[in-house]
This record gives C-alpha cells, sequence and structure tokens, in this order.
C-alpha cells in the first residue's frame, strides 16, 4: 500500500519537475566534468590528432611541417608495412583460430561443478598476473636452445632456436599470446556455459542426446554472444599486441615478427618518422572499429551491442 | 535414472585438455620460480627443470641492490593514484549518466562507449607529443594522466550498468529529503556500487600495475622507471644471469599474487568486467 503511494508521489514529483522553464531534472553534467576532461584531452585529442599528424612531417622533436598526402603514398607502397599488415591479418587468423577451440573446451570444462576442476581453474588463472614484459622475458629463456626445455627434458626437437629462426618466431608469438591469453578467454566461455540454462539439457537427455550432440546442438548455439564477444576482443586485440612481441622478439629476427602495432612503433620512435607512424596508427584505428562494428552487426544485435546501446 | 547415468559419463576429451593445458600453464610458472633461486654457476649444468641443489636467494638480493625497490614504489604511486582517480572520475561520471534525463548526457555517454574500441597503442603519437608539450615528460605524471584516460570508458559502462539496477525510487526518497546530488552520490550510490567498484578498482590496478607501453614511451630516465619496463631493462643489463631477471619477474608479480589470494573473485569478475556478464 505504502509503496504504491508513494511510487505514485514519485511519478508526480518527476513529472512536476519536468514542467518547462524549470531547471532541467538530475545531477549537474559539470559533475562528469572531470571524466570529461581528463578523456577528452588524453584520449579524443589524441584520436583526432593521429589522423592530422598522418599528413604531416615530424621528426618527434622540432615542430610537425605539413606534408600533405606524401606520407600516405610512402607509406602503402613500403614493404615493410605492406609485409607488417600480412604479418598482422595472419597472427589475427592464426590466433583466433587456435585460441577458439582451445578456450571453448577448457571453458565447458571449467564450468563444471566438481571440485577438481575447480581447482584448475584456480591455476588456469595465474597467467593472468604476468605483464606481458614478465612473460616475454620468462619465454626467452624458457626457449634457449642450449639452456631451455629441450634441455630439460632431452627432447632435442625442442632445442631448436625458436625466437632467433625466422621461420619459428611467428609461432611462437602465436604460442606465447595464447598461453597469456587463453584463459581469459576461457574464463568468458565459463561463464557463459554455467547462464546455459540446466533444463535444456535434461530436454535433451530424455530426447537421448549423447554428450557431443549436446555440445553442438545446445551448449554452442548457446554460447552465440560470447563467441562474438570473444572473437571480437581476440581479433581486436591482435592489433595490440604490442609489448609481448617487443620484449620477445622485438619485431625480428628481421621483420619476422614485427606487425603492424610494432611497425608503429619503430618507425616513429626509432626511425623518427612520426608522420609515416601516425599513417599506420590511422590504420589500426579504423580496423580495429571495423571489425569491432562488423562482428556484431554480423551476428545481429550481440550482448555487446545491446550493453552499448542500453543508453 | 537413465538421466543420473548419463549425467556422470565423464567428459573424457574435455579432461584430458585439461590436465594438458594445466602442464603448459604450470611448467613456465615452475620453471621462473626455481631458475630464480639458483645460483647463476648453476644455471648452465644443472637441469632446467630440476629443483636447484643449492638453493639460494643471491638473485634476489641482486635484483633489490639494484634499485628494485625504487621501480616498485614508482609503480605503486602510479597504480594507486590512477586507480582512485579512475573510481572517482568514473563513478561521478556514471552518476551524471544514469540520474540526469536530458538529452546531451546520453550523446556524452556514447562518446564514452566510442572509446573502448580505440586501440591505446594508436594514438601514441599525438599523447608523446602532448606530453612533451605540457612538460610532463619523464615525470610519472606522464603515466598517470593517459592511463586513466584510457580507463575511464570501459569503467564508465560497468559502473553505468551496475547504478542502472538501483531503484530509482532510493534516489528519489534522497532528495526528498533535501540530500544533494554529491550526498546523494557518497550516501546512497557509493554504498550501493561497492561490488562494481571494486572489479573495476581491480581490473584497472592491474592494467596500470602491468602497462607498458606509455611507460617506455613516455619516460626515461631510471627515477621515472616502473616495473615492467624495469624488466626489460633488468634483460639487458642482467643478459647472461638468467636467474636475477627471472628473480625480478618473481618480484613483480608477488604483489599481484597476494591480492590473487586475497581476493580472488572479485580479480577474476575484475578481468573479464563488462564482457562476462
Amino acid at each position: 500500500m505504502s509503496a504504491a503511494t508513494g511510487s505514485a508521489a514519485l511519478t508526480q514529483t518527476r513529472q512536476g519537475r519536468r514542467a518547462p522553464g524549470n531547471r532541467a531534472d538530475g545531477p549537474s553534467v559539470w559533475m562528469a566534468g572531470p571524466a570529461l576532461v581528463l578523456f577528452g584531452v588524453f584520449a579524443v585529442v589524441p584520436l583526432i590528432g593521429v589522423a592530422v599528424l598522418s599528413f604531416m612531417s615530424w621528426d618527434g622533436l622540432g615542430d610537425p611541417v605539413w606534408a600533405g598526402a606524401e606520407n600516405w603514398g610512402r607509406t602503402l607502397t613500403d614493404p615493410v608495412t605492406q609485409n607488417a599488415m600480412r604479418l598482422t591479418v595472419v597472427l589475427s587468423v592464426a590466433t583466433w583460430l587456435f585460441q577458439t577451440p582451445l578456450s571453448l573446451l577448457l571453458g565447458v570444462f571449467m564450468a563444471g561443478r566438481q571440485r577438481y576442476r575447480a581447482v584448475l581453474s584456480v591455476l588456469y588463472f595465474l597467467p593472468l598476473l604476468f605483464s606481458a614484459a614478465a612473460v616475454a622475458i620468462a619465454y626467452r629463456a624458457l626457449l634457449d636452445p642450449n639452456f631451455g626445455l629441450g634441455t630439460a627434458l632431452g627432447i632435442s626437437w625442442l632445442s631448436q632456436d625458436w625466437i632467433g629462426s625466422p621461420d619459428l618466431a611467428l609461432w611462437v608469438v602465436l604460442f606465447v599470446i595464447s598461453w597469456s591469453f587463453v584463459p581469459f578467454h576461457s574464463l568468458l566461455y565459463q561463464g557463459g556455459v554455467r547462464q546455459i540454462p540446466k533444463s535444456m539439457y535434461e530436454a535433451a537427455l530424455l530426447d537421448g542426446a549423447g554428450r557431443v550432440q549436446q555440445f553442438f546442438y545446445i551448449t554452442l548455439p548457446q554460447l552465440k554472444y560470447t563467441i562474438v564477444t570473444s572473437s571480437t576482443l581476440m581479433i581486436v586485440g591482435s592489433l595490440t599486441y604490442f609489448d609481448l612481441i617487443f620484449v620477445l622478439t622485438g619485431g625480428g629476427p628481421g621483420n619476422a615478427t614485427r606487425i603492424l602495432p610494432l611497425d608503429m612503433y619503430l618507425t616513429g620512435f626509432r626511425s623518427y618518422d612520426m608522420g609515416k607512424a601516425s599513417v599506420i596508427a590511422v590504420i589500426l584505428v579504423v580496423v580495429g572499429l571495423a571489425v569491432s562494428i562488423g562482428l556484431n552487426r554480423f551476428s545481429g544485435a550481440s550482448k555487446m551491442d545491446s550493453q552499448m546501446e542500453g543508453v | 535414472m537413465s538421466v543420473r547415468v548419463a549425467r556422470t559419463t565423464p567428459n573424457l576429451f574435455g579432461g584430458l585438455a585439461g590436465w594438458i593445458w594445466l602442464a603448459i600453464i604450470i611448467v613456465p610458472i615452475y620453471y621462473i620460480l626455481v631458475t630464480s633461486l639458483r645460483p647463476q654457476a648453476d644455471y648452465y649444468s644443472e637441469n632446467p627443470l630440476s629443483l636447484p641443489a643449492n638453493a639460494t636467494l643471491d638473485a634476489y638480493g641482486q635484483v633489490l641492490a639494484n634499485d628494485f625497490l625504487r621501480y616498485f614504489g614508482n609503480s605503486v604511486v602510479v597504480t594507486l593514484v590512477s586507480t582512485l582517480v579512475i573510481l572517482a572520475v568514473s563513478l561521478t561520471a556514471s552518476y551524471v549518466v544514469v540520474r540526469s534525463r536530458r538529452r546531451s548526457t546520453a550523446r556524452l555517454f556514447q562518446v564514452f562507449l566510442l572509446g573502448i574500441a580505440i586501440p591505446i597503442q594508436a594514438t601514441i603519437i599525438p599523447v608523446y607529443y602532448l606530453i612533451v608539450q605540457l612538460g610532463l615528460y619523464d615525470t610519472l605524471w606522464a603515466i598517470i594522466l593517459p592511463s586513466i584516460a584510457f580507463a575511464i570508458p570501459l569503467s564508465v559502462l560497468i559502473l553505468t550498468n551496475f547504478l542502472r539496477d538501483v531503484p530509482a525510487e532510493l534516489f528519489e526518497s534522497m532528495k526528498m529529503d533535501g540530500a544533494g546530488e554529491w550526498r546523494t552520490l557518497w550516501n546512497l550510490a557509493l554504498p550501493l556500487t561497492r561490488p562494481a567498484i571494486m572489479t573495476v578498482g581491480v581490473y584497472n590496478a592491474l592494467q596500470v600495475w602491468n602497462g607498458f607501453l606509455f611507460p617506455l614511451v613516455l619516460t626515461q630516465s631510471a627515477e621515472t622507471r616502473v616495473l615492467p619496463l624495469s624488466l626489460w631493462s633488468f634483460q639487458g643489463e642482467f643478459s647472461v644471469n638468467v636467474p636475477a631477471v627471472l628473480a625480478a619477474v618473481v618480484l613483480s608479480v608477488l604483489p599481484i599474487l597476494a591480492a590473487y589470494i586475497v581476493g580472488r573473485r572479485q580479480l577474476v569478475s575484475g578481468l573479464t568486467a563488462g564482457f562476462g556478464k
């Protein structure tokens, strides 16, 4: 009773407040001022700035000078950058193909209520605590051809010069990225699996569906949104693997692991060609946005979308 | 009954993958730990995965003697200041987004959301220019300010989603009691969003603590060096002393590990924040 009257009174207050001429309802936008200023100055302005700088010539020290479209032509025809684009595509496709089935499998496994699985889940999480720099340093030592894992286990196949060989380095990068990020994605899948109603499985069992059929007809379709979210994060993420590769291989040997973010850093802060580096940065932003929007459109109104549109 | 039986058939494939993955996760971590306890001389002679015959903390001593504590302190300052500011400004911004009925606020929220899809790396060149122009290059502020800016979108998103679930009646009754917006924020929004605040705090603290690109580009001297960068420079200085490099790795993870042990749940939900639910 009283609750009902209360809410009726509230509706009245709201309507009253909306009367013309009244100060608009709710807190002043100024309360959001600090967040707006910080985000505006250090994120929005740089985002516009990078587009402007892609048309300027700057060595990182003096003042930027207008250069027109020259940087763009120079960058798009540069074989090093073209190679970086190719490597970025190869790496994002390969990391997706490798990580998605693995994370899905582990996520389903972790979602089980058995106690030992809970213990395993605690351990699976550990790689997420390490900084990318720490992971890269540990793997450099672990993959040493003379004093590393190959020697420890006596398996000569493991004693290759993993990081020093142009043919192997990219696959090492793929493995180390997966080591670092599969835990995160399997956590997403674990959460997704736990939200699937139990009754669906019970119904499937009554219909005589086996475990494999359950997986393909219930689990997989029900995880649609999780798959889209995880894939978006993986693919956009592969545009940002900088620190791990920087410390692990530095982009080498040669340019064998020089993916776009690394190409941008090395062009800008090693060759001091900020104009060209800005062109690469703009490409990264455009591709990142396109992938996020594309994947979410492709899948219909995804969960990420609805979260974002629930304004 | 048949339901019961089918239920308990073990998931052999998943189980196998689970145990293999465990080995893949644990072996490198075990390797880091045992190697950091190995005397440098034995590194070249002992089996890399064996327990050290002459376990020693020498490597840790060397790391600590090389200004490790200063880098550690820098990381603590950067992480604490960034996280506190992120929480304060994101909470007030989310409060405005949820409580204001102006059209312009919705627009504002969309601007923040744009930030989630931007790869941070891509703006590093203008950020560098800006930091140099502001005279902040090679100060801890050079790391703190951009770290805050890039954490705001996701933090506002999570806190906003959480604040929306607070019944509007609670806010209205605060208002009827004559409470101003700041008091409502402090006495109502803050306590009710505590779980979300913990999540956002833990998530951002981990991001800032492990951040590498901003320190690499925006600082230079040993005075402003933070931990991830110090690991990288240790690797250069101690290149032949692998136990010392790995001891530095262990020391850099210890605070996070302690946090993981104490607040595992918050950390897990913090890491999957905004995506998992």
